[in-house]
């Protein structure tokens, strides 16, 4: 894998507090985990940036070496990997998604 | 090529051999899974690292030939 692609990836998820790469934009998800993920963030109500590793396939393939982490969807806040759409929904569904945005002080969106 | 259920299950009961696992083909084409693995040894870990050795378990094939495997972990309940 390029350096390149590492330090891109690294800038990116330093630089948003939310940011989930994803297949895909938010409009128009290209893959039911994506569309998933972005139905979650949508429902917390929080402002994201996400990246389409589509468009980019070093970032598709570094990505999953810079989170050792096989899949996309991937979420990020703050800097930290969270998971996975299927993790996401399980933190969703229980709460704890909700809790970490507020502990790290992520912004909501305006409604 | 799909991967066929039971050889989904035996890949992570081989990895994790206390593991209850469940796959639930949801799509009824032999591609499109769900994955329920319950394991003590999976007490105290956080769901990334849970997720993580079950990925592992399936040896590279996740993201790849195994593109829609919805996976839940759970430690066993009582």
């Amino acid at each position: 894998m390029t350096e390149d692609a590492q330090a891109r990836i690294d800038a990116a998820v330093k630089g948003s507090d939310v940011l989930l790469f994803m297949k895909g934009s938010p409009l128009f998800p290209q893959c039911g985990f994506s569309s998933r993920a972005i139905a979650i963030l949508d429902h917390l109500n929080v402002e994201y940036a996400s990246i389409d590793v589509l468009q980019d396939q070093a970032v598709r393939q570094g990505i999953k070496q810079y989170s050792d982490w096989p899949t996309i969807p991937q979420l990020y806040v703050k800097g930290e990997f969270v998971g996975g759409s299927d993790i996401m929904m399980e933190m969703y569904e229980s709460g704890e998604l909700a809790q970490l945005m507020q502990d790290q002080g992520v912004k909501v969106a305006a409604a | 090529m799909p991967m066929a259920a039971d050889d989904i299950a035996e890949m992570i009961r081989t990895a994790i051999p206390d593991a209850e696992v469940e796959i639930t083909d949801l799509a009824g084409d032999g591609d499109h899974y769900a994955a329920r693995v319950v394991s003590e040894t999976f007490r105290g870990q956080s769901r990334v690292i849970q997720q993580r050795r079950v990925y592992d378990a399936l040896g590279g094939r996740m993201g790849g030939v195994l593109h829609a495997l919805q996976l839940t972990t759970a430690i066993p309940q009582g």
